[in-house]
């Protein structure tokens, strides 16, 4: 707790510098993914990502330290060449983008071990912590270094402002963006320049074997929240941030632990959690929606069989005794009992003792729902020739679904129709009933 | 006035030997055609005939095996911000982060430039284009939460938005109810009387001669085009859809095949 303590009261300048060092990677990283995540082109980042191992190795031989110019201008490289050999793959060949994505991927990562096995037993004293790129080390980030990652960050998030419009364009419709005689070509290039440069300043703290989830799943996890692309990306870098944290902190309290595999855990957390909980896109909120949506059927079924009850002796406001209701529509009679309950706290009923009565709102309510089945038989058998022994259970789920305009219209369109397909009345309300009236009085 | 009447008198759209090919088999054969100003034009043909692909060359957005293609006796780099072109619906993932409104302010993007966003003009313009396709009360929603026919509406909406004097739109009617399709060809009636010019790939035969002053029939080459009434003949329809000429994609076939180029030297005109 004391190490927490000392950790994020952020007292420490060096902390202070690793803990705004990861932030700004992390998050720029999940900005320029979301464009990946939007484009469908996700794997692409994890075949940058495993590729720059090589690039990381070159620059290291190339110069002999571990300045992270080299170190990022290597990277840069062999990034890039990964993307092109894909795409000529993809182009030259028939292999397919995926087929050629694990191809490459692996290639690159493969070479990538091999000269970094090579270095680490060639006895070059400076070569020692060049492993801390394969799986992240953010405490690794002070000094001079991280003005360079700082500044790379910084493009990034300049280039995405500048360019906001046009990538998001892309994304959505490039065809069109082509049809503007915007030069998509160029666009892309500079997109997906940053994408790499986002992958190469990313594996310091996440490292090239987990890269591929700091550009994904902060944008994958935002979606959940938000309809708005703005909103979404906002969220994207505020998720790669708080994990970007995560990891610092971890790299404060245990040094020999790589920063990667918590940075993951912690964003894929917050992935779950947008996954389960999220409003509305959410698994959670779908499941309340579904039985929200159960009870209001059979809550309405209920003050239709109440309604049902009335009509044969044109009297709906009479007590029932459950076993009527239950005569006329098998249930368990607890669930009957919940329902009862939840119509008189909803004010649809009365209750004495066992009875339940109707009150004025829900005959109302239940006149609308059997008034929308009939008018639902009708139309089926008028309108779409069904025969009037199939249209029952169609209408069944309609009559809680439709909305007053389609009602309306479903009145209009079978011109407020008496009597439906099996010689039932359909009962409106005493406003529509003049309506109908001085219809065909004129 | 002069200039007006020479700008009458200057085709829309030409096209000269155009033929264009996928993965080396050509998909149009030697289009040649004309096609004036203010005119109301429907592409007509089968599955598979060639239509999206023409419209999608004229847009630069396919190589062209052979021949050119002038609009308004320019170049379409020259003329691009007096053209538009309204993609298939179903050629995007409409459960994108977007509104209606941003998806019409798009329609702004080739006058903005790079770089630029929208201004408050921009969206005046989209704000018009929204009201003129019923769409004011949507401008807010997600495009995923649209009725087809509505997600129709926005990219005709996006079109309007560009002010554009050439119009080619791929299948706007597809998957559009009978009211919508009415309240289109209205709007696009409108356009041709204020001498626009819109090029439209459609389906429905019945509806030809109803909709259109002027038709292009294509079944992988050229069938006829010209007057709808001179052009929309039952002889031409009967060549156009009457099954397909097999020696002509069997040649196609071997083509593709055996890696043959479809010109022995390539066009002069490829992708801008």
């Amino acid at each position: 707790m004391n190490s927490f303590y000392e950790f994020f009261s952020f007292a420490d300048p060096n902390i202070r510098f690793v803990v705004i060092g990861a932030m700004l990677l992390t998050a720029s990283s999940a900005i320029v993914g979301s464009f990946t995540f939007l484009n469908k082109k996700s794997l692409i980042g994890d075949a940058i990502a495993h590729a720059v191992l090589p690039g990381i190795c070159l620059g290291f031989i190339l110069s002999g330290t571990k300045n992270p110019v080299f170190l990022i201008g290597g990277a840069f490289l062999t990034g890039w060449i990964s993307l092109m050999a894909v795409d000529f793959i993809t182009t030259r060949t028939r292999i397919k983008e995926d087929s050629a994505i694990g191809l490459i991927l692996s290639v690159f990562f493969g070479i990538g071990i091999f000269m970094l096995t090579i270095i680490q037993k060639s006895g070059n004293a400076a070569q020692s912590g060049l492993d801390n790129f394969l799986f992240g080390k953010a405490a690794a980030l002070v000094g001079g270094d991280l003005y360079v990652f700082g500044s790379v960050a910084i493009l990034l998030l300049v280039g995405v402002y500048l360019l906001f419009k046009e990538f998001t364009l892309l994304a959505f419709d490039k065809n069109f963006a082509l049809s503007l005689g915007l030069p998509v070509k160029k666009i892309e290039l500079v997109l997906t320049s940053l994408i790499v440069l986002a992958v190469v300043i990313g594996i310091q703290a996440v490292g090239v074997v987990l890269m591929a989830a700091i550009l994904i799943t902060p944008a994958a996890a935002a979606r959940f929240w938000t309809d708005n692309i703005k909103r979404m990306i906002l969220l994207a870098s505020i998720f790669g941030a708080l994990s970007g944290v995560a990891g610092a902190y971890i790299s404060f309290t245990a040094p020999a632990m790589p920063t990667g595999p918590w940075i993951v855990i912690v964003i894929s957390t917050i992935a779950m959690i947008s996954f389960f909980f999220a409003p509305s896109r959410g698994v959670v909120s779908r499941l309340i929606r579904q039985s929200a949506i159960r009870k209001t059927i059979n809550d309405e079924n209920v003050l239709k069989t109440l309604y049902q009850l009335g009509e044969d002796n044109k009297d709906f406001l009479v007590k029932r005794h459950p076993l009527e209701i239950l005569r006329r529509r098998k249930m368990p009679p607890k669930r009957l009992n919940k329902i009862l309950n939840r119509l008189q706290q909803q004010g649809y009923l009365e209750r004495s003792d066992a009875f339940s009565e109707l009150t004025e709102e829900g005959k109302t309510r239940a006149r609308r729902v059997v008034k929308i089945h009939r008018l639902w038989e009708l139309y089926l058998t008028t309108k779409l020739n069904i025969a009037p022994d199939h249209v029952h259970d169609d209408a069944d789920t309609i009559e809680h679904l439709l909305t007053p305009e389609l009602e309306a219209e479903l009145e209009r369109v079978l011109d407020f129709p008496k009597v439906d397909p099996h010689k039932s009345e359909i009962p409106y309300d005493d406003l529509r009933n003049e309506e109908r009236n001085t219809k065909y009085e004129v | 006035m002069i200039m007006d009447n020479e700008k009458k008198i200057r085709p829309a759209l030409e096209v000269h030997d155009l033929t264009v090919a996928f993965d080396r088999k050509p998909v149009l054969w030697n289009i040649d055609l004309a096609i004036p100003q203010g005119k109301l034009v429907g592409i007509i043909g089968p599955n598979g005939a060639g239509k999206s692909t023409l419209i999608k060359s004229v847009m630069g957005l396919l190589p062209l095996s052979s021949g050119y293609i002038k609009l308004f006796d320019r170049n379409l780099n020259d003329v691009r911000n007096r053209i538009s072109y309204v993609p298939q619906r179903e050629s995007v993932d409409w459960d994108f982060p977007a509104s209606v409104l941003d998806v019409v302010l798009m329609g702004r993007y080739g006058k903005l430039g790079l770089f630029k966003r929208p201004r408050k003009a921009d969206r005046d313009v989209a704000m018009d284009c929204l009201r003129k396709m019923g769409l004011e009360s949507f401008m807010n929603r997600q495009i995923s939460q649209l009725s087809g026919g509505q997600q129709q509406r926005t990219f005709l909406a996006r079109a309007l938005a560009q002010q554009a004097d050439l119009y080619f739109m791929d299948e706007p009617f597809a998957g559009v109810d009978a009211a919508t399709e009415k309240t289109i060809i209205q709007l696009l009636r409108d356009m041709t009387n204020a001498n626009k010019t819109v090029v439209v790939v459609h389906h429905d035969l019945q509806s030809v001669t109803e909709y259109f002053d002027w038709v292009i029939m294509l079944n992988t080459r050229l069938i006829a085009y010209g007057p709808t009434e001179a052009t929309f003949t039952q002889e031409n329809l009967q060549e156009a859809y009457g099954g397909k000429l097999t020696l002509l994609s069997d040649v196609g076939d071997l083509i593709r095949r055996e890696r043959f180029p479809n010109r022995e030297q390539p066009s002069k005109q490829q992708m801008p």
